[in-house]
Formats: structure tokens, C-alpha cells, sequence
């Protein structure tokens, strides 16, 4: 079996370069690439284009990456909690396109699919249709949108084997597994790393054929946005 | 006129046994708390859940186990867990039966405005516009005025769109409205002690008020 195993987030990163696109797996800080964010933040890569659904917050996330001013442009639907990405964005400092949430997912599956486009309803009638090729189906107006083009997939997942198999957990699968299906390379960190032939096939989320390089992370904060509780 | 939880209450009125619904975040959220008992119903999380539970107990909180509104909540019996791709797939092909949503602008055409305040606010349409251009059955939760007094439910939307052509019914501190195929909101119902006097002084665009218009029941 083919060796995916990369020793830290340092050396899983360690070629990405000033001005490349990376997408980032999560929901909001649920199952984001806490290791490699880091690592991003050590090694002081700018200019970077940012495929990620949110911006994190000012203090975790990709809000860090945004403080350090790594980030010359982020793609996400809603970027909502995160003052700092909203005044360098009002303040023209920070490119920014915000695009449907499901238009994005499946723009990734798209690049994961060998699939040069996809058609949705999402945004007909709205600005996000300016500038789209529009096609009618069955009387239904749908719009292009292209399948995208990152240099680098960072996701996280919960458990992964050597051979860059991946298992997420709970709603931490998120935006992971159709990102990973869609970096030129996929790097993944995961929680616990397993010798392969430990997980089983039948689990597999995502096939370590889309993995290049795989580690396992430490010191996950998993922090929470919203603690939502009930009393007894 | 009622408060959000009112609105929240009536909305739950058309929740039907066996539906599939999003419930979008605010008012209908609060939704949830008033479906009926014996309506069997299951919600759809975009970030990648069907059956969503409620909040956890302190102490219990799971990081991982969230829903859209970034909340910590619980998988229920039955419940279901996929990818942002899926979970967006399942609403394209209109397998959820019922999204309620809020909103800032609603036209008399169904078109609706809820993402973007320009120069003001910019925080992205998340998965609202995939939502309304493909559900079959939306029901919008919202104020019929605004803070300044102004009418929300407008001949055409003055904000940026999310969705054209898309709402069939509005429930608000004073009115339930359904949107017509050809234009308007026709009056359906009036919130305790409104009159319809009040509701057409509230309502930009044109309204449509047949017979006698009743009050809701909640």
C-alpha cells in the first residue's frame, strides 16, 4: 500500500507558496484544519486565495490567517462572524466573492467529479448571476458555474489510515470531503491515524486516492461558536 | 400583533406529518418549539444533518455536532449525517418539503431580499439562495415594518436579491399572507386584536383582501 504519511503540519505545508489557492475544509470552526493553520501562520505564506465556506473568527481559524494579513482573497458564502474580515473587506483591502453555500460544495464535487462546470438555480435573478452563462432546463433557469481550481486542499478529518483513507465525524464532514476530492495536492490532518487495514472499507468517507499526504494532529482547541445547552 | 414567538407559533400550524423542513436562523428556529405533538417531522441542517435534536444538556456539548446556526445541538433516533455537497443535493432536488426562512424585504412577486445591506452589512447569503431557488414550499417568518415604521412587504425589493419569484407565504406580527402566482398578498389572516385597516397601512405593496378576514388561531 502506498505511504501517505507526512511527520507534522510543518512539513505537510512546506511548499505552498505566496499567491496559490487553498481550499479549507469546516463549517464555521467545526472541523477545520486547526494543525495546518498553524503551520500557515509559521510559515508566513501571502497572498494567498482562500476557498473555505467561512473566515473563522478574529482570534481562530482563518480569522488568525486574515490578522497576519496572509490573505489576498477568500471564497466563502457567509463570513459573518468575523469583524476583522469584514473592515479589511469595507476598507478594500482584503477580495472577496461570496458565493451560495451549495454552489460551492458542489463546485467542489465538480473538481473531484472531472467535471469542468455544473448548472444550479442558486442566484438566478440575483448579482451572483451577473457576468453567468444561463441555460434553461425544463423551463427552469439555471446558472454555469465553473469547477474550481485550488493548488492545495487542507482538510481535517477524524480518524485516517497510512494510506490516506479518511472517516469524519458528526457534522465536522462538512465541507471536508468534497474538498479533498478537489486539491491538485490534499493534505489531511486527522485526529487518529491508523496503519492501514485497521479501518474498515465499507466506512472509507473519502478514498486515500484523493490524499497525498497525511498526519496526525495534536492540541485540537475545537472551539465552540454557539454553546447552545438545555437544563435537566 | 404578536411577538416572535407567536410568529414562530402559527408558522408551526403548517407543519404537516411527515415533512422534511429547514428552518432557517431566528424566528425560525424558534419553530421547532411549537410543532405539535404527534406531527412527526424531521429537520434539515445544511451543514450536513437530517434530524436535528435539541440543544445538549450543559455538560455534554459536542464541538463537532453543530447546526447551521454555528449552535451546539443532538442527533435524534434516526438521524443522518453527510457532506455539504449532499446536504445541498437533497435541496436541489427538492427533497426537503418545506423551508422557512427570514427575511429583510419580501416584493408582492415573491421575490425576497435577506443577504446584503449595501455599504452596511456583508456577511454572505450562506445557503439561502440555494434554498429559494429550489424549494417548492417557502414560508417567510418576518416584521411586516422595519424600525423606521417602513413596510417590508413591498410592490419590488430596494435590496439586493437572494431569490425571484420564490415565497408563497408570510407570517408576521399582525398577518398571515400568501404571495399570488400573478402578484399581490392576498390577506389570509389577521394576528389578535389587528385590524385590517392596520395591516393595509403596514403593506407597500398591494394587498389583496377578500370577505371577511379572520383571526389566526394558535
Amino acid at each position: 500500500m502506498i505511504n501517505k504519511v507526512v511527520k507534522d503540519a510543518d512539513t505537510a505545508i512546506k511548499d505552498i507558496q505566496n499567491g496559490q489557492t487553498i481550499m479549507l475544509g469546516g463549517f464555521g470552526l467545526c472541523g477545520i484544519p486547526e494543525n495546518c493553520i498553524q503551520a500557515l501562520l509559521r510559515k508566513k505564506v501571502t497572498d494567498l486565495t482562500c476557498i473555505s465556506n467561512n473566515a473563522g473568527v478574529d482570534d481562530f481559524g482563518i480569522g488568525l490567517l486574515l490578522q497576519q494579513r496572509q490573505v489576498k482573497k477568500m471564497i466563502s458564502s457567509y463570513v459573518g462572524e468575523n469583524a476583522e474580515f469584514e473592515r479589511q473587506l469595507l476598507s478594500g483591502e482584503l477580495e472577496v466573492e461570496l458565493i451560495p453555500q451549495g454552489t460551492l460544495a458542489t463546485r467542489c464535487m465538480a473538481a473531484g467529479y472531472g467535471m469542468p462546470v455544473i448548472y444550479t438555480p442558486a442566484g438566478v435573478g440575483t448579482e451572483v448571476a451577473i457576468g453567468k452563462e444561463i441555460r434553461v432546463f425544463k423551463g427552469k433557469e439555471y446558472l454555469m458555474e465553473y469547477a474550481f481550481d485550488a493548488d492545495f486542499a487542507i482538510v481535517k478529518a477524524w480518524k485516517g489510515d497510512t494510506a490516506g483513507n479518511l472517516i469524519y465525524k458528526s457534522t465536522a464532514r462538512n465541507f471536508n470531503p468534497v474538498m479533498a476530492m478537489a486539491g491538485k495536492i490534499t493534505i489531511a490532518e486527522v485526529e487518529i491515524l491508523v496503519p492501514a487495514g485497521e479501518l474498515d472499507p465499507d466506512h472509507i468517507h473519502t478514498p486515500g486516492i484523493y490524499v497525498h499526504r497525511i498526519f496526525q494532529g495534536s492540541n485540537y482547541e475545537k472551539r465552540i461558536e454557539q454553546r447552545t445547552v438545555r437544563t435537566k | 400583533m404578536l411577538d416572535k414567538n407567536g410568529i414562530a407559533k402559527r408558522i408551526a400550524k403548517e407543519v404537516k406529518d411527515g415533512m422534511y423542513v429547514n428552518l432557517g436562523i431566528g424566528i425560525p428556529t424558534l419553530v421547532a418549539n411549537y410543532i405539535p405533538d404527534g406531527i412527526n417531522v424531521v429537520l434539515q441542517s445544511e451543514n450536513g444533518l437530517l434530524g436535528m435534536g435539541p440543544f445538549p444538556f450543559e455538560g455534554e456539548e459536542d464541538a463537532d455536532l453543530i447546526n447551521a446556526g454555528k449552535q451546539t445541538i443532538t442527533t435524534l433516533a434516526g438521524s443522518s449525517i453527510f457532506d455539504s455537497a449532499l446536504s445541498f443535493g437533497m435541496i436541489r432536488a427538492q427533497k426537503v418539503d418545506l423551508t422557512i426562512l427570514g427575511a429583510m424585504e419580501v416584493s408582492e412577486n415573491g421575490d425576497i431580499a435577506n443577504w446584503k445591506i449595501p455599504g452596511k452589512m456583508v456577511k454572505g447569503m450562506g445557503g439561502a439562495m440555494d434554498l429559494v431557488a429550489s424549494a417548492q414550499n417557502i414560508i417567510v417568518a418576518m416584521q411586516h415594518v422595519n424600525k423606521a415604521g417602513e413596510s417590508k412587504l413591498l410592490p419590488n425589493c430596494t435590496l439586493p436579491l437572494t431569490g425571484v419569484h420564490c415565497v408563497k407565504k408570510i407570517v408576521t406580527e399582525l398577518a398571515v399572507l400568501a404571495v399570488l402566482e400573478n402578484g399581490g398578498f392576498q390577506l389570509l389572516e389577521r394576528a389578535p386584536g389587528v385590524s385590517v385597516a392596520e395591516i393595509q397601512a403596514a403593506t407597500a405593496g398591494k394587498l389583496l383582501i377578500e370577505g371577511d378576514i379572520p383571526e389566526m388561531q394558535l
